[in-house]
């Protein structure tokens, strides 16, 4: 970590601010990691040749003193608008109460050093960015540290920094100060980094520096946009996927006041008006007539019979080893069990919109989005643009959970066409029925498993098919995630599951099925159904051993230290074995995702059919925790997501059309219904993982085996919903 | 044209008086500290009061808002109560990606006023209106245990 980083020329860029004066900090990465899977990139940083010019800054330092961190990512409240910063200041000796923040704009410059498009997904921003913020940091300290010791005419080395000074003796000269002087000189050829042991910053819990301006309500999300000529736009969409408009009449759409336009797009039909509410107004008095096309008998009860019926014969294979076959036809004991999960949206708090201003040769986006690379390559495709031509403005991002990362640009794309039909600036807004009717969703899934049971009680054999729609299939991303037609997305938390790997027999496959509904990734992606199956499995296992689930797993784990760390720490707060009030019991699940290891201990409590959960507590090991607090809030904030979709949530379609529509009956968590949480973070300098996603897979599993616990009923299909009724 | 007492200020529409008090005070008066999640009265993120109450405003009217007074997240430091609760909000670190919680706010400032020494159940009941999709739940309800306690 001390040893110095060599640093090529061209990565990092050091450029004279034009605009407010002072020192620029820009970088470039190397272009050699593209699409790597999630959580699977070795190495981070800036080791390998720079092929891109840097046009935007990652760090300014003005002469105000001011110090204006770029985010290459976008904040959606994981709170890397806090630790991204975190990372530079602890390099850089800065003065916190100095630090700004920006979403910094669309450009090669802020590709995802393991991805290599600009994203913000797959819980990787803090692993994937370590180097590459510290790297900023500590480049900019030894610049300033350069200007102090000519301005002083000491050797640098004589030199320290402090809180956003550098200190010779009793002599102190701001960052600011500094900031032109320092701008002028060559960039060093290496920096070095802070031994861990002198973090001051990094490791400490900070509160989060987008915490005021979302307190008075003065923080800009991409519904908050507004300029002068701004129109506000609604498209009415067909009520099947993959229908399409064979006429429409809007007289009386335009005779609603504030109604300007009604113009046909390829999604459907956009009526544009001062405001939002005369653009509603509008799109109730449209009349469409729909040809609904060839998903108008969508049903999901039937397609899940299908997903069934597929089922009973193995898939394309996922992953294999032994006999499996002929072990199971030996077998004296075979557990043999069928999951199911529904379609779920991800209903983020901020409804879908973004807001579009086409000019002659320019095009320029506000929006929230995770994914600024596919949005504007699709808006350039769509206006017959360049790239460049193209600049996308990152807000702040009322919720994301996946939805916001489109390999389509479907709400982007949708904007830009209705701004192009219609000749002016317009921001397209989904309403929540849009939201919650208009796709994406996590993809159905059903899975059957039959298990061969050792005299000791452990799988000896294990078979799995799983069915369900590809979320990458027809994405950029397919060429990388789909191997030998296995989606690896599908069976990710199946295909590399620890406890396979203790059994000599296994085979899963996958029948990837073609529906009509569009699908993305849902916060865990494929972990968000096979944590629940796999988790649920292992507790029937070892309640069919007569074994604590507890101990059944720590002996199928024993070669697995970081799930075993999880597991022991979660069992060892929520003092697993201790007998709790009448009426409560306890469930247990630990899963891997995302580089990051959790377990999680519920308590529920089952009266008359209802399902009560009170506490859950969670231990997770995710390498080092650079924020705590936000590390322990992603915890929280997972759980409740999970808690929201095993207990409540689903959409499921009847002739054609999604059957749910706002959160009256698109059910998700509240307050009344929200557990005690306890987060504890496992003492680690493993490798580090992410932690927006991986809090999630264990929730279902957790509470399901609780309510085992408590009733001795297996749910194994979710939501939970009223089935103890 | 319609007036409305907006914080504390008279202003004047010119929309018609069925248009929801949300719509009107975020595309008229610009305004967007309050949001839009549902459109029926689902998620509580419009939450506004009127007169002192908490009111959804995806669904109210700007006709039964005249002759009273809007308030809203960006005066509502400007009580002591709404005042309180910032403060907790912040001494907690609530918030992620902060949408909902202007509304939030909103909701559990008129909560304290009208009970100083709320319980979890009476936190229950006034809250579970307001939809977090983040989950700040746990953070909310100890920080509006927090600023009960500042505020005794």
């Amino acid at each position: 970590m001390t040893a110095p980083l060599n640093i090529s020329r061209r990565t990092f860029i050091k450029a004279s601010a034009l605009v407010v004066g002072g020192l620029v900090i820009a970088f470039s990465i190397p272009q050699a990691k593209r699409f790597l899977l999630p959580g699977a990139a070795k190495e981070t940083g800036n080791a390998g040749e720079a092929k891109l010019p840097a046009p935007n800054a990652f760090l300014r330092i003005g002469t105000d003193n001011t110090i204006t961190v770029m985010l290459a990512h976008s904040e959606m409240g994981q709170s890397i608008w806090t630790t991204l910063p975190m990372l530079i200041a602890e390099e850089l000796d800065a003065d916190w109460s100095k630090i700004r923040v920006e979403h910094a704009s669309a450009s090669p410059a802020y590709l995802h050093t393991a991805y290599g498009i600009q994203i913000t997904g797959g819980s990787s921003t803090t692993w994937s960015e370590f180097d590459r913020y510290r790297q900023a940091g500590a480049l900019t300290r030894q610049l300033l540290i350069g200007a102090a010791a000519e301005q002083l005419g000491v050797p640098a080395a004589n030199l320290k920094t402090e809180n956003g000074f550098v200190i010779s003796g009793d002599t102190k000269i701001s960052y600011g100060d500094l900031a032109e002087a320092a701008a002028k000189l060559e960039t060093p050829k290496a920096v070095t980094l802070k031994d861990p042991k002198d973090w001051k910053v990094i490791g400490k819990a900070t509160k989060r520096l987008d915490g005021p301006e979302k307190i008075n309500g003065t923080a800009v999300f991409g519904q908050d946009v507004h300029f002068d000529g701004l129109m506000t736009a609604m498209v009415a969409r067909s009520p099947v996927f993959g229908g399409s408009v064979k006429s429409f009449d809007a007289s009386a759409t335009k005779q609603v006041k504030g109604v300007q336009q009604v113009v046909q797009v390829p999604t459907g039909i956009a009526v544009v008006a001062d405001n939002y509410w005369a653009a509603k107004q509008g799109r109730e008095a449209l009349k469409v007539e729909w040809d609904l096309g060839p998903n108008a008998g969508l049903d999901s009860k039937a397609m899940l019979e299908d997903f069934r019926s597929k089922a009973a014969n193995p898939g394309l294979v996922a992953a294999q080893l032994g006999d499996s076959k002929a072990t199971l036809s030996k077998s004296d004991k075979l557990i043999e069990a069928e999951y199911a999960l529904p379609y779920l949206a991800h209903s983020p708090m901020e409804p879908l919109n973004c807001s579009v201003r086409i000019e002659k040769d320019a095009c320029e986006i506000w929006t929230g989005t995770q994914m600024q690379t596919t949005d504007l390559q699709a808006a350039a495709k769509i206006l017959g643009l360049k790239p460049e031509q193209v600049k996308i403005h990152t807000l702040f991002l009322g919720g994301g959970f996946g939805r916001r990362a489109n390999p389509a640009a479907d709400f982007v794309s949708e904007a830009v066409q209705v701004a192009k039909a219609a000749g002016v600036p317009v921001k397209t807004v989904w309403s929540r029925e849009d939201d919650v009717q208009g796709g994406y969703y996590r993809p159905m899934y059903l899975h059957k498993a039959k298990i061969g049971v050792d005299t000791n009680g452990f799988p000896a054999a294990w078979e799995q098919v799983t069915v369900g729609q590809s979320i990458m299939l027809g994405t950029p991303f397919e060429a990388f995630m789909i191997k030998d037609g296995v989606d690896a997305t599908s069976v990710e938390g199946i295909a590399d599951s620890p406890y396979l790997k203790q059994i000599p027999h296994y085979h899963v496959s996958l029948h990837t099925v073609k529906t009509g509904i569009p699908v993305l990734w849902w916060r865990s992606v494929g972990h968000s159904h096979s944590a629940f199956v796999m988790e649920s499995l292992i507790d029937e296992l070892a309640h069919s051993a007569k074994k604590d689930p507890l101990d059944y797993r720590r002996a199928l784990l024993k070669d697995h230290p970081r799930h075993l760390s999880a597991l022991n720490l979660a069992a060892e707060k929520a003092e697993w074995g201790k007998t709790l009030p009448k009426g409560v019991s306890r469930g247990i699940a630990v899963h891997e995702s995302f580089g990051s290891f959790v377990a999680q201990v519920a308590e529920v409590s089952v009266d008359q059919g209802a399902v009560k959960v009170h506490r859950m507590v969670c231990a997770i090991d995710c390498g080092l925790a650079v924020n705590p607090d936000s590390l322990k809030a992603q915890m929280e904030s997972s759980i409740s997501f999970g808690l929201g979709a095993a207990m409540q949530s689903e959409i499921t379609f009847k002739e054609g059309k999604v059957q749910q529509s706002n959160f009256h009956d698109y059910l998700v968590m509240r307050m009344s219904d929200m557990p005690k949480v306890e987060v504890h973070i496992v003492q680690s300098t493993e490798k580090m993982g992410g932690v927006g996603e991986p809090g999630l897979p264990p929730v279902a599993p957790a509470v399901t085996n609780a309510i085992f616990a408590a009733t001795g009923k297996r749910i194994r299909q979710l939501p939970i919903g009223n089935q103890l009724a | 044209m319609i007036i409305l007492n907006i914080n504390g200020k008279e202003e004047k529409l010119d929309v018609s008086d069925d248009m929801p008090i949300l719509w009107a005070l975020r595309d008229v008066m610009h305004l967007t500290g309050t949001k839009f999640g549902c459109g029926m009265a689902q998620c509580g993120a419009c939450t506004v009061h009127l007169d002192g109450e908490p009111i959804r405003s995806c669904i109210t009217p700007i006709a039964a808002a005249v002759g009273k007074k809007i308030t809203t997240i960006e005066d509502i430091q400007n009580d002591k109560v709404g005042q309180a609760v910032q403060a907790a909000w912040s001494e907690v670190d609530v918030v992620q990606c902060g949408y909902c919680q202007s509304g939030q706010i909103m909701a559990a400032t008129a909560l304290l006023t009208n009970n100083q020494t709320p319980t979890d159940a009476d936190i229950d009941a006034a809250m579970s209106g307001n939809i977090c999709r983040c989950g700040t739940y746990p953070r909310i309800r100890a920080a509006i245990h927090a600023a009960a306690t500042k505020l005794a």
